[in-house]
């Protein structure tokens, strides 16, 4: 990469195609991920272009994000378990099940049996932490199963989808459970389930400072060896770029507002005077989507900055290299199940706040959107290779063409078909163009 | 050998390794001394490999006593093997096929920073400096081990082993994937970490690698040792003819040489 960045100047003639490519490998950008940035904004005008507009207004593309989370969040996870040769097919049996303890812990279980008072915080935080725990405690399960004993995940996993799903309504008696805590409802994503417009900026700041933090501190590690760094046009370019998307991200949440008649029950209770367009009420960011991005960078963190996620990553792509190289593969499988798991938790509190409550088919087929997300987001089945910010990017890419299919008016199952050819498609084009590299 | 080192670096007494009822490796005794290389030959299947994976901790012996240094031990996985500065370059190289040299050569035992994250650029100058050493030319730090070149995947492989101050070597057919002129690179690394007192295990089909390399030469028949002899006191021949008959030059009968003419 490096050596091609020094060798650019020669390159400059040679025409644009050639000094395109030597520009972006100067940057070091992925270029499977700027194709699929691409792709995406490909479809989002073309279906802007069909809506005439009206999907690439604010509040649909918000609503997009807030739907696409609780498989984002999943797919982070789902990388890593592909990425070491296995597959989960349980994640939507546990969000299931977790959606449902959620609902019931804050309606029944908290406050009857242990005597919480509803009002109280500790509802919400007691039923998350226990919630969370339970999707620990069922990837580690699985990840014991199939890391010590050695059975198949395949195997291990389809045995969790069915008996968690049959849990669900052993749980439930098979009833659906609603109402829940008024601050876990934050996570539904709806107006008032956003964190507001100044904090948007906020975030939109300190995420900017972050960025150009990230590359100056890149930098300043190749330098301490006297390793070769990129050119600096090429640092600030990707900064500026960096910093361009997260304030138009911030941009386009705070041009989405509280619903008409919300905003006008606000003013009267806040005794503001509704100017004559209504009361315009920034929702900047949903929370939904704050912890998508938590995870993601979490989840990246781990997957790259940890021997963790690089003892992953080497066992995916040798799994005897892995083992003579002394690291403890097993330990490694079950922990992947059991971040899995906990992953699986924090979709099924989405979940369980954007229905206010839980039904006994929360998170039903998810676990193929999950590993279509991670696919098509560059996740290989022969292991080794898959990014996490890749899994979220395919896991947009595939909620906005469903989105925007839907919005055209298209049915079900209209959806289904194209959301099975594009993920065909999507891994045939990176297997051809995979073959090609190598 | 013996004189200068009169304690055995490793000695391993009466291994015995099986597969099922397969008798890999059956009572095996062998030592190697600091500063000496010690050639392991036989056919395929005499048990070379079998026997050093039990050494390296990647197949644990089934019985049998290993002494590192004097000191009575046991392997039962590859960090044990790691603790005793046990290094070993496979055949196979056992490397990482997607992740880059840096991240290869430190596998099992990254180097991280102060608040536990992977500290690539100490991982990535380190592995410069033990590749200045070994292949100067080698510059692809950054890609994946999978698009290298045979040569430039047996450096990241030998890169591994020596960083860690190995005391004993295992390498199994170490110049087997190489043109020439990294061969010659090879046998030249193997005596220089012989002139630094590392004890080498050297397991190759190659009988001229062993008889330049080694100073002494074990063969195996049959998961047993035909014998174990000073390189000076035997002719390529002799251990050709131990490889193939699985018996010592005095024990060899007419009728042996006659197959073994027969065999050309």
């Amino acid at each position: 990469m490096t050596d091609m960045a020094g060798a650019l100047p020669e390159k400059v003639d040679q025409g644009g195609l050639t000094r395109l490519r030597g520009m972006a490998a100067a940057t070091e950008i992925d270029l499977r991920l700027l194709g699929m940035l691409v792709a995406l904004a490909a479809i989002l005008i073309g279906f802007g272009f069909v809506t005439g507009g009206r999907m690439l207004a604010p509040t649909s593309l918000i609503t997009l994000s807030v739907q696409t989370s609780i498989v984002a969040v999943m797919a982070t996870g789902m990388v890593l378990v592909i990425v070491s040769r296995n597959i989960d097919l349980s994640v939507g049996s546990i969000e299931g099940v977790i959606a449902m303890a959620f609902a019931l812990l804050m309606t029944d279980w908290l406050p009857n049996i242990l005597g919480i008072s509803v009002d109280s915080p500790l509802i919400w935080i007691l039923a998350l932490t226990f919630g969370l725990a339970l999707g620990v405690g069922i990837g580690a399960l699985q990840g014991f199963v199939i890391a010590y004993i050695g059975v198949p995940s395949f195997i291990v996993t389809l045995g969790g989808l069915l008996a968690l799903r049959g849990s669900v309504w052993l749980l439930s008696q098979g009833a659906a459970v609603s109402g829940l805590d008024p601050t876990f409802q934050l996570l539904s994503g709806s107006a008032q389930g956003s964190i507001g417009g100044t904090a948007t900026w906020i975030v939109a700041v300190v995420g900017c400072l972050a960025v150009v933090a990230l590359l100056v501190f890149n930098r300043r590690q190749r330098h301490r060896f006297g390793f070769p760094v990129r050119p600096r046009w090429a640092e600030v370019l990707l900064g500026v770029i960096g910093c361009v998307a997260i304030v138009g991200i911030a941009a386009i949440a705070n041009a989405n507002y509280w619903p008409k008649g919300l905003a006008s029950k606000y003013a009267t209770d806040h005794g503001i005077t509704e100017p004559p367009g209504g009361l315009l009420i920034s929702t900047g960011l949903p929370w939904p989507i704050m912890l998508v991005i938590g995870v993601t960078i979490v989840m990246t963190f781990v997957g790259t900055r940890r021997r963790f996620g690089r003892y992953v990553y080497a066992y995916g792509g040798n799994p005897d290299a892995a083992v003579l190289a002394g690291i403890n593969t097993r330990w490694t499988l079950m922990k992947i199940y059991m971040l899995m798991g906990l992953l699986c938790g924090l979709a099924a509190a989405i979940a369980a706040a954007r229905l206010n409550g839980a039904t006994l088919d929360v998170g039903q087929s998810d676990e193929l959107y999950v590993i279509a997300a991670a696919v098509v987001g560059g996740t290989s089945f022969a292991g080794g290779i898959g990014t996490i910010p890749g899994a979220v990017l395919g896991a947009i890419v595939m909620q906005t063409l469903a989105y925007g299919l839907a919005f055209v008016g298209a049915n079900s199952p209209t959806q289904n078909i194209v959301a099975g050819v594009v993920l065909v498609v999507a891994v045939g084009l990176d297997t051809i163009n995979r073959r090609r590299g190598t | 050998m013996t004189e200068a080192a009169p304690q055995p670096l490793v000695a391993m007494r009466n291994i015995r390794v099986a597969f099922g009822g397969v008798h890999a490796v059956e009572d095996v005794t062998i030592d190697l001394y600091p500063g000496e290389v010690v050639g392991l030959v036989g056919g395929n299947g005499a048990g070379k490999s079998t026997l050093m994976r039990a050494l390296a901790g990647a197949h644990p012996a089934d019985s049998g006593d290993i002494q590192i240094a004097g000191q009575p031990v046991t392997i039962s996985n590859p960090r044990d093997a790691k603790r005793f500065n046990i290094e070993t370059i496979y055949q196979t190289l056992a490397l990482a096929d997607n992740v880059d040299a840096p991240a290869n050569v430190f596998l099992g035992r990254e180097m991280t920073t102060q608040w536990g994250t992977l500290d690539d650029g100490a991982m990535e100058n380190a592995t410069r400096k033990v590749m200045a050493r070994l292949n100067p030319n080698f510059t692809r730090f950054a890609t994946p081990v999978k698009s290298l070149s045979g040569g430039q995947r047996q450096a990241v492989a030998i890169a591994r082993a020596v960083h860690f101050n190995a005391k004993i070597l295992i390498m199994d057919e170490p110049t087997a994937a190489l043109g020439p002129a990294e061969t010659a690179q090879v046998r030249n690394l193997i005596r220089q970490l012989k002139t630094e007192g590392i004890g080498i295990f050297l397991i190759s089909h190659d009988i001229h690698d062993v008889f330049d390399l080694s100073d002494r030469i074990s063969v195996m028949y049959h998961g047993r040792i035909v014998d174990t002899v000073n390189k000076g006191s035997v002719t390529p021949d002799d251990v050709l003819g131990m490889i193939i008959l699985g018996k010592k030059p005095d024990e060899v009968t007419q009728k042996d040489l006659a197959v073994l003419e027969l065999r050309g």
